[in-house]
């Protein structure tokens, strides 16, 4: 049964706590929410699997630190989307902008357009799989989990990385400091396989190059201090 | 035989004996000085104001026998849930990481009995904490180590952290030996490295987005929650404005004397203003918007007994936090580890390396045979103590100046003994109605 | 900290409903500033005449007979408009010097002139800024808006945008200039003025004192990203197009729509809501240090 929420008629709140309601209930039920039209914080907090779907394109932080629950959103979104995600599957249709999946936890964030700045900004263990292109600054400070890109990256990717692995199949414009290729191992063709079939997306795993930490800013160095 | 006379040593006040020894040091080590705790050069501060106590013109209270209420509610605006605390005095943010569980432990305990809120940190909220706290504070910080929506939703308040006394503009530091297991996996970082946390947040920049960000931390938390706004005391006038502006609860406003785990000592000592210079600006800032005493104002850095908080009221504040004195009331910096801290080079009191994680007292430090010298329900009752002393000291001076209620005390109680602190404080300087920068004058 | 909306007509068949479309995208960003409003209209033009916005708080002795008292100084026919708080005085673009010195004296606020711009701005809700103005009513081939959440600066009229700096010239700004007062002073040596203590004042002069000198608008608006220091996104209007420039950073939101129709510009896509055909336009975000520009 799908339950339909328009938000040109329902107060956010009252769409939030139907929701999150729903998802604490953990009932399965489908949701879809109409008449978006840019508004924030939409779908925010779920903690259950519920599936909600979003017709039209949403503000800042749509789908923030959600759990377990399914997230399609048939438009774009705003800044911040599925920021700290815990689990669950968001899934964007069309563009991200900035910030996407920031220090997401886990679950898979799933943008089949373009992303922009900041993509995966201190993510931490979430795996984001970006169909187009990203922009500058992307998993600065990343700290666990994937980042997939199957277009090109901007400036400065994976900046002050931590443990998080990068995988671009396009260009890189440049890397952020302590940021550089690394061999595509069999390990990471598997995790590659994995998240490229959970995303439905049309690519092979060998076509991308792996990016990682050179752990170089790990501890100070006098040396490295241009770096920081 | 006369001797010619010399000209005995002279040391230059500039080229000091530290300025010297921090120049051969950094050209040693060619790093930057880290270090915890908060500023320790000499600034205005609460000590140069004077409480005028009531006589012919006003009538004391009856210490003891008549009532001086210290109750004090956060949160009133928005959320739901406001906290209630008996006495006007919470614990500021100090992270698990910067401190050992035990003592972390030992703030929850010790706060709840006094009836009032402790505060998690750069690191999320832990067991020890939440389970001993009866009212917890949970930061919102650059970095989200740990954050999760379970954990935000079983906080009572929610503390988005700006900025930081010691280090407006900087972000957190903690140093690769207190990196350990537990600390690296709440965090998801590995062991053992130097974790330098963001100075901005990383999914909003400026009170336009915060208030986008603020209205996201609601709807996730049933609009229950006050949500506070920390920031480092840089601007105040414009920080409590704009925090205002973007929604918050709660305004809690951290000078620069404000402790700090680890970050550069330039930054400690050459950031920020002193709290004294702060509070005047911040209640103006809420007069100006119709908004005090309605979005609460919290003030810390530096407040060390019942007198520091009762004139951090009259200046306008709702409540003082504390942390350093805290650490200090449980255990932190007992002269009885003395050899322990002249070992290192140091003595009790001057011991300010707490990024080390080699703290004696097992305090600010994740070594477990040094953690196990907290024992946390002697040390909450320390606190718990302290607590007490700090809320009587202002009880009797809001009585001495005839209040019923500690938030009674007034900028009119006041007098100040330096032009500076008449000039920070806008109190008039003893035996005058006047101070620098008075209106008319 | 603010919002911002511009929007950009291609077709002038759209131009009676530009004021409408404005206004719907202005309030949309009443969150992001709600201490005041602005827009600035592109709208008709006789050859040879120039449009001066002025502003009173006291509109109706300031305004009165005003039209009659310039044209006694500047010898040359006057007409008036006036809207509320705002009156615009059209008169031969070779008086505009000798009249707003005379419209100075009066102790009346300039908010721009030039051969199509009109500017108006006031302290209050953006939707309350816009009915009092008869926002909606506006016709025009582009405008500029902007809601305001005042940093340092007084919430005042003077401190609202947009910023015009010269004739057909304003701007609108979200983020906060770090190096505006090292720049004020640099620009006053020059002989470049600011009327406000606001950092976007001082990056609108920055740009009509780089066009002053030659520089083409697009290399004004590079020139902000090596010479201006802070965060910002600068939406410009000029008497033929618009322009956008984001610092490197690049932190502040900014949003771009385009269709056959028109070049929309935002904070957040909220503002475009309503615009017809959005569903179907090219929708995407500017790149930091980049500069964009649409002219007619």
């Amino acid at each position: 049964m799908t339950t339909t929420l328009d938000l040109a008629t329902t107060e956010l709140r009252e769409v939030n706590t139907t929701l999150q309601a729903a998802a604490k209930g953990k009932a399965n039920e489908d949701f879809e929410l109409t008449n978006p039209r840019g508004a924030h914080a939409v779908a925010v907090g779920l903690d259950g699997p519920i599936s909600v779907t979003i017709n039209g394109s949403t503000g800042y932080y749509c789908a923030g630190m959600n759990k377990e629950a399914t997230i399609t959103v048939k438009g774009s979104t705003g800044p911040g989307v599925a920021e700290n995600m815990m689990s669950g599957v968001v899934t964007i249709e069309g563009d991200a902008s900035q910030y996407a999946g920031a220090t997401g936890h886990g679950g898979l964030l799933n943008i089949k357009g373009n992303a922009s700045s900041r993509c995966g900004i201190s993510m931490k263990g979430i795996d984001i799989v970006v169909h187009g292109n990203i922009g500058h600054m992307c998993a600065f400070m990343a700290q666990k989990g994937n980042l997939v890109v199957l277009g090109d990256a901007g400036d400065a990717l994976g900046d002050s990385l931590y443990e998080a692995r990068l995988f671009v199949r396009g260009s890189v414009k440049s890397l952020g400091a302590d940021c550089v290729e690394k061999e595509l191992r069999p390990e990471h063709i598997e995790i590659l396989k994995d998240l490229l079939e959970k995303a439905g997306a049309d690519a092979k795993p060998e076509e991308f190059k792996r990016y990682g930490s050179s752990r170089k800013l790990y501890n100070f160095n006098i040396d490295h201090a241009g770096e920081y | 035989m006369e001797k010619t006379p010399h000209t005995p040593p002279r040391d230059s006040y500039t080229f000091s004996n530290a300025a010297n020894a921090e120049i051969r040091r950094a050209a040693a080590t060619g790093i930057y000085d880290i270090r915890g705790g908060g500023t320790k050069r000499h600034l205005p501060h609460f000590d140069d104001l004077l409480f005028l106590g009531a006589s012919m013109s006003r009538y004391p209270l009856e210490g003891y026998r008549e009532k001086c209420d210290t109750s004090v509610t956060l949160g009133t605006r928005f959320a739901k849930k406001p906290i209630e605390l008996k006495i006007p005095v919470t614990i500021a943010g100090m992270s698990f990481g910067a401190l050992s569980g035990p003592a972390k432990e030992a703030l929850g305990r010790g706060a709840t009995m006094a009836g009032t809120s402790t505060t998690t940190g750069d690191g999320g909220m832990t067991e020890e904490e939440r389970g001993h706290s009866e009212k917890l504070v949970y930061q919102y910080l650059p970095s989200r180590y740990g954050m999760n929506p379970d954990d935000l939703r079983r906080a009572d308040a929610i503390e988005i952290v700006v900025g930081q006394g010691a280090k407006p503009g900087g972000g957190g530091m903690l140093l690769g030996q207190k990196i350990t297991e537990r600390v690296a996996g709440m965090r998801d970082l590995p062991v053992g490295i130097d974790q330098r946390s963001a100075c901005r947040h990383p999914d909003w920049t400026g009170p336009d987005d915060l208030e986008i960000k603020i209205l996201e931390l609601r709807e996730i938390t049933n609009w229950e929650k006050p949500i506070y706004i920390k920031v480092g005391g840089a601007r105040p006038y414009y920080d409590t404005a704009l925090a205002v502006k973007a929604g918050a609860d709660v305004v809690v406003l951290d000078g620069m004397q404000g402790g700090t785990a680890a970050t550069q000592d330039v930054f400690i000592e050459h950031v920020g203003q002193p709290i004294l210079a702060c509070i005047r600006p911040a209640v103006q800032a809420l007069q100006d918007l119709g908004m005090h005493r309605k979005v609460q104002l919290v003030v810390s850095g530096g407040i060390r007994n019942g007198a520091d908080m009762a004139k951090a009221l009259a200046l306008g504040a709702d409540a003082v936090s504390i942390g350093t004195a805290a650490l200090i009331a449980i255990g932190e910096q007992d002269p009885k580890w003395g050899a322990e801290y002249a070992a290192l080079g140091t003595t009790a009191d001057a011991y300010d390396d707490w990024h080390e994680g080699k703290d004696p007292a097992g305090i600010t430090t994740q070594d477990p045979e040094l953690m196990k010298r907290v024992n946390p329900v002697e040390a909450a009752r320390m606190l718990r103590n302290y607590l007490n002393v700090m809320t009587l000291e202002c009880q009797t001076i809001a009585r001495a100046c005839g209040h019923n209620h500690v938030h009674n005390l007034e900028p009119e109680d006041l007098c100040a003994l330096t032009m500076e602190a008449a000039a920070m404080a806008q109190i008039p300087l003893a035996g005058t109605n006047w101070y620098p920068g008075k209106p008319g004058f | 900290m603010c919002g911002i909306v511009g929007l950009f007509l291609k077709k002038d068949e759209l131009r009676p409903q530009l004021g409408d479309m404005l206004t719907d995208m202005l309030i949309t960003m009443t969150e992001r500033g709600p201490d005041s409003a602005g827009i600035a209209i592109y709208g008709d033009e006789t050859d040879g005449m120039v449009k001066i916005t002025v502003q009173s708080d006291t509109p109706a002795e300031a305004f009165a007979d005003l039209d009659a008292a310039v044209c006694a100084v500047v010898d040359a026919p006057v007409t008036i408009k006036v809207v509320d708080t705002h009156a615009v005085l059209t008169l031969p673009e070779a008086k505009a010097k000798e009249a707003i010195a005379v419209l100075e004296d009066k102790g009346l606020r300039i908010m721009g002139s030039g051969a199509s711009m009109e500017i108006y701005k006031e302290v209050g809700l953006p939707k309350d800024v816009a009915a009092r103005f008869g926002l909606r009513a506006m016709g025009g081939s582009h405008g500029i808006g902007h809601t305001r959440m005042a940093t340092e600066s007084a919430v005042t009229t003077m401190g609202a945008h947009p910023f015009s700096t010269a004739d057909d010239q304003c701007l609108v700004h979200n983020g906060s200039l770090s190096n505006h007062n090292q720049m004020r002073r640099t620009l006053a040596k020059k002989g470049v003025f600011t009327r406000s203590e606001n950092d976007t004042e001082v990056g609108a002069a920055y740009i009509s004192s780089r066009i002053a000198d030659g520089a083409t608008l697009g290399e004004a608006l590079e020139g902000t990203i090596e010479d201006l220091d802070g965060f910002f996104t600068f939406v410009t209007g000029t008497k033929n197009g618009f322009g956008v420039v984001r610092d490197p950073i690049a932190c502040k939101p900014a949003i771009m729509a385009e269709t056959e129709d028109y070049v929309a510009f935002a904070s957040e896509y909220r503002a475009f809501a309503d615009l017809p055909g959005i569903d179907n336009a090219r929708v995407w975000e500017p790149e930091p240090a980049t500069v964009y520009f649409w002219e007619r």
